[in-house]
C-alpha cells in the first residue's frame, strides 16, 4: 500500500510543492542541478505518493518496493521528495552539498533514509533495478522494482546490457521510468548522441512500452497502474518531459542541466511557483 | 597439485548449502571458472548473465539489496578493470555484500596471453575503500575463502588460478579472513606470499635453509585488510622483507606491505612481482620463468636483501 494514496489533484499540488523545494535549496546551496529535477518532478511525484508501497517511517521495510534513481544528478529531486514524504525533515534540504550534511551532492546510500544505493555515475540503476526484480522473484514476492533513469544516460552501454537482461528473462516486477527532457549538458540528446527511437528499441528487447506525457498525472498514474498489472515483460514508461518545467526562463534550455539559479533568478523562479524565497525557505525551516 | 578454480567451485557448492541465499552469476564462462559445479546443484540460485560483465556487478548489486549473498563470476580481468565504477560507485560507495570471483588470477592462465592475465586488478581494488581481498594459495584454501566471504559483510574478491598448482595447506588448516598464516620461523628474513607464490617462498626457503639462511615464510592470503600484527612482527624479527606476488608490483601486495612497514618499522625490502610489463601467450612455466616468479628468483631477491640489512 502507498502510504498517501493522492488523487491527481494532491499529486499536481505536491509536485508543486515539490518544484518550490527545488529551487529554494537551489539557492540556498547556489551549488546544484536545476533542469533534470524540475523535468523529472512528476514523474516521481506520483511514484512516491500514490504507486510506490513504502515506509518512510521504516525505511527498510522488507516488504516495501524499491526505487533506484540511476540518475543521482537530480539528487534536489530525490531528496525534496523523501523530505515531503517524512523520510527526514524538510530543514534538512537546506543544507543540500553543504559540509556536514548527509545531502551529498549525489546521493549516498546510508546516511539518508529513502536512498537505496549510491548513485551519480550514469548507467548503473537500470541494471540493480534487474539484480532486486530476479531476487524478488526468487522468493515469489509480490514487491516491485523501479528505476527512474534520463534520456541522455541511454547513451551508456550498461543500459543496454540491463535491458536486454530484462527482457530475457521476462522481468515483469520491474518497471523502468524515462525522463526524456531531450536535453543533456552538451545540447539536444538528438544532437549530441540521438537515442531515437527510444520505444522501438525497448520493444524489440522484449518491453512493454509506454510512451506519456510526462507532466500530466492522469498519464502518469495510468501508465504506472498499467506496467504494475502487466504480466510477461519488463514495462518502461518513456515521459516525455520538457527540462526546467515550471520555470519558463529555465525550460529547455542546455545551459540549465547543471547551475543553480542565482538568488534573483531563484526569486523570479520561485514567484512563478506562487510563492517567494522568504515564504518558502520559512517552510522547509520550519518543517 | 590441484587447481584453485575447482577449490572455488566446490566452496560454492559448500556455502550455498549453508546459506540458502547465496546466489551465483557468471558471465558466459560456466565451466572455466568451475561455477558450473554449483550450477548443476543449485539451478535456481544460479543465473547465466551472458557477456554483460557491468551489468553482472550491478545485477548482484541488487540481488544484495533484497537480502541475497550473490558471487558476481569471471576472469579477473574483465570482473574487475571492465567493471571499476560499478564497483566503485555502487558496490564499494554503498558498501554492498557481494562478492567477486576473480578466475585465471596472474601470468599461469599461460596461453591465452596479456588480456585474459589479470596482473591489476589488486592494486586497482587496494584502492577501493570497503573492498576486502583474498588471495588464497591454493585448492582448500580457495575453497576456505568462498565460506569465509559468506560470513563477513560488504565487497570481497577472491582470486584463484587456472591450473593446477601446489597444494601447501591442508583441509583441516584454520582458515581465518584477515589472519596471516606462518608456515615457517626463521629470523634472517621475513618471505611474504600470497596465493601461488606460497608455494615458491616455501621451496625458496628449503634451499636457503641448505646454505645456513632461515627466512620466515608467511602466507599472506588477506591482502586487505592486512594482518598488520604479523607483518610488523616480521619486519621487527627478520629486519628484511621480500615479497612474492603474481601480480603486478606497482600498487600491488608487495606495495601493500611497504606502504606499512614504513609506516611502523621500516627495513630493508625486495618485491617478486611482475614489473611494469604485460604478460604473453606460453605454458604456465615457461611464463613463471620469464617473468622471473620462481623460487630462485625470491632467493636472488633473499640474497640482494641481506647485503643491505642492518
Amino acid at each position: 500500500m502507498n502510504p498517501f494514496d493522492y488523487d491527481n489533484e494532491k499529486l499536481n499540488e505536491k509536485a508543486l510543492d515539490i518544484r518550490r523545494d527545488i529551487i529554494t535549496l537551489l539557492i540556498e546551496s547556489q551549488t546544484g542541478h536545476t533542469g533534470g529535477p524540475l523535468s523529472c518532478a512528476d514523474l516521481a511525484c506520483a511514484l512516491y505518493f500514490n504507486i510506490l508501497n513504502h515506509n518512510p517511517r521504516n525505511p527498510d521495510d522488507p516488504r516495501r518496493d524499491l526505487n533506484f534513481y540511476s540518475i543521482g544528478h537530480v539528487s534536489p529531486l530525490i531528496y525534496a521528495v523523501l523530505a515531503e514524504a517524512g523520510y527526514f525533515p524538510l530543514s534538512d534540504l537546506l543544507s543540500f552539498r553543504k559540509f556536514g550534511s548527509h545531502l551529498e551532492g549525489h546521493p549516498k546510500s546510508g546516511p539518508t533514509p529513502g536512498i537505496e544505493v549510491s548513485s551519480g555515475s550514469l548507467g548503473q540503476g537500470l541494471s540493480i533495478a534487474c539484480g532486486s526484480a530476479y531476487g524478488i522473484r526468487m522468493d515469489n514476492s509480490n514487491r516491485r522494482v523501479y528505476s527512474i533513469m534520463g534520456d541522455g544516460e541511454q547513451q551508456e552501454g550498461s543500459i543496454w546490457e540491463a535491458v536486454m537482461f530484462a527482457g530475457h528473462y521476462k522481468l515483469d516486477n520491474l518497471c523502468a521510468v524515462i525522463d526524456y527532457n531531450h536535453r543533456q549538458i552538451d545540447g539536444k540528446v538528438e544532437d549530441v548522441l540521438n537515442i531515437a527511437p527510444l520505444a522501438e528499441k525497448y520493444w524489440s528487447f522484449g518491453w512493454n512500452v509506454y510512451e506519456i506525457d510526462g507532466h500530466n498525472m492522469e498519464e502518469i498514474l495510468g501508465a504506472y497502474r498499467a506496467a504494475s498489472e502487466f504480466r510477461g515483460k519488463p514495462s518502461v514508461i518513456i515521459g516525455q518531459t520538457v527540462m526546467g518545467k515550471g520555470v519558463s526562463f529555465i525550460e529547455d534550455l542546455s545551459e540549465w542541466h547543471g547551475k543553480p539559479p542565482t538568488p534573483e533568478e531563484g526569486e523570479k523562479a520561485l514567484a512563478e511557483l506562487d510563492t517567494s524565497y522568504s515564504e518558502w525557505s520559512e517552510r522547509l525551516r520550519n518543517g | 597439485m590441484k587447481k584453485t578454480r575447482v577449490g572455488f567451485g566446490h566452496g560454492l557448492v559448500e556455502a550455498g548449502k549453508k546459506h540458502d541465499n547465496l546466489v551465483v552469476l557468471v558471465g558466459d564462462l560456466r565451466d572455466s571458472t568451475n561455477v558450473s559445479f554449483f550450477a548443476e546443484k543449485f539451478p535456481d540460485r544460479f543465473i547465466e548473465v551472458g557477456i554483460a560483465e557491468q551489468n553482472m556487478a550491478n545485477l548482484a548489486s541488487g540481488l544484495s539489496l533484497v537480502g541475497k549473498i550473490p558471487f558476481f563470476t569471471t576472469y579477473g580481468a574483465f570482473a574487475t578493470c571492465r567493471c571499476m565504477d560499478m564497483l566503485r560507485v555502487t558496490i564499494c560507495y554503498s558498501n554492498l555484500n557481494v562478492k567477486i570471483g576473480g578466475a585465471h588470477g596472474g601470468i599461469s592462465v599461460g596461453p591465452d596471453g596479456a588480456t585474459h592475465q589479470a596482473l591489476e586488478e589488486i592494486s586497482m581494488l587496494r584502492s577501493l575503500p570497503n573492498m576486502q581481498i583474498i588471495v588464497p594459495c591454493d585448492y582448500y584454501e580457495t575453497k576456505k575463502a568462498v565460506m569465509a566471504a559468506t560470513e563477513i559483510q560488504g565487497p570481497v574478491y577472491i582470486r584463484f588460478g587456472r591450473e593446477s598448482v601446489p597444494v601447501v595447506s591442508d583441509e583441516a588448516r584454520p582458515f581465518e579472513f584477515g589472519k596471516a598464516d606462518i608456515y615457517r620461523e626463521g629470523s634472517d628474513v621475513a618471505i611474504l606470499a600470497c596465493g601461488v607464490m606460497v608455494h615458491e617462498a616455501l621451496v625458496a626457503a628449503d634451499e636457503l635453509a641448505k646454505v645456513g639462511i632461515e627466512a620466515r615464510v608467511v602466507n599472506i592470503h588477506t591482502i586487505k585488510p592486512l594482518d598488520e600484527k604479523v607483518i610488523i612482527d616480521s619486519a621487527r624479527k627478520c629486519g628484511a622483507i621480500v615479497t612474492a606476488e603474481e601480480h603486478q608490483v606497482y600498487g600491488g601486495f608487495g606495495s601493500a606491505v611497504a606502504e606499512l612497514v614504513v609506516r611502523n618499522h621500516p627495513v630493508p625490502m625486495q618485491f617478486v612481482g611482475i614489473f611494469d610489463s604485460f604478460g604473453c601467450s606460453g605454458q604456465p612455466e615457461e611464463l613463471m620463468r620469464e617473468y622471473n616468479l620462481k623460487a630462485s628468483d625470491i632467493i636472488s631477491s633473499t640474497n640482494k636483501i641481506l647485503k643491505h640489512k642492518a
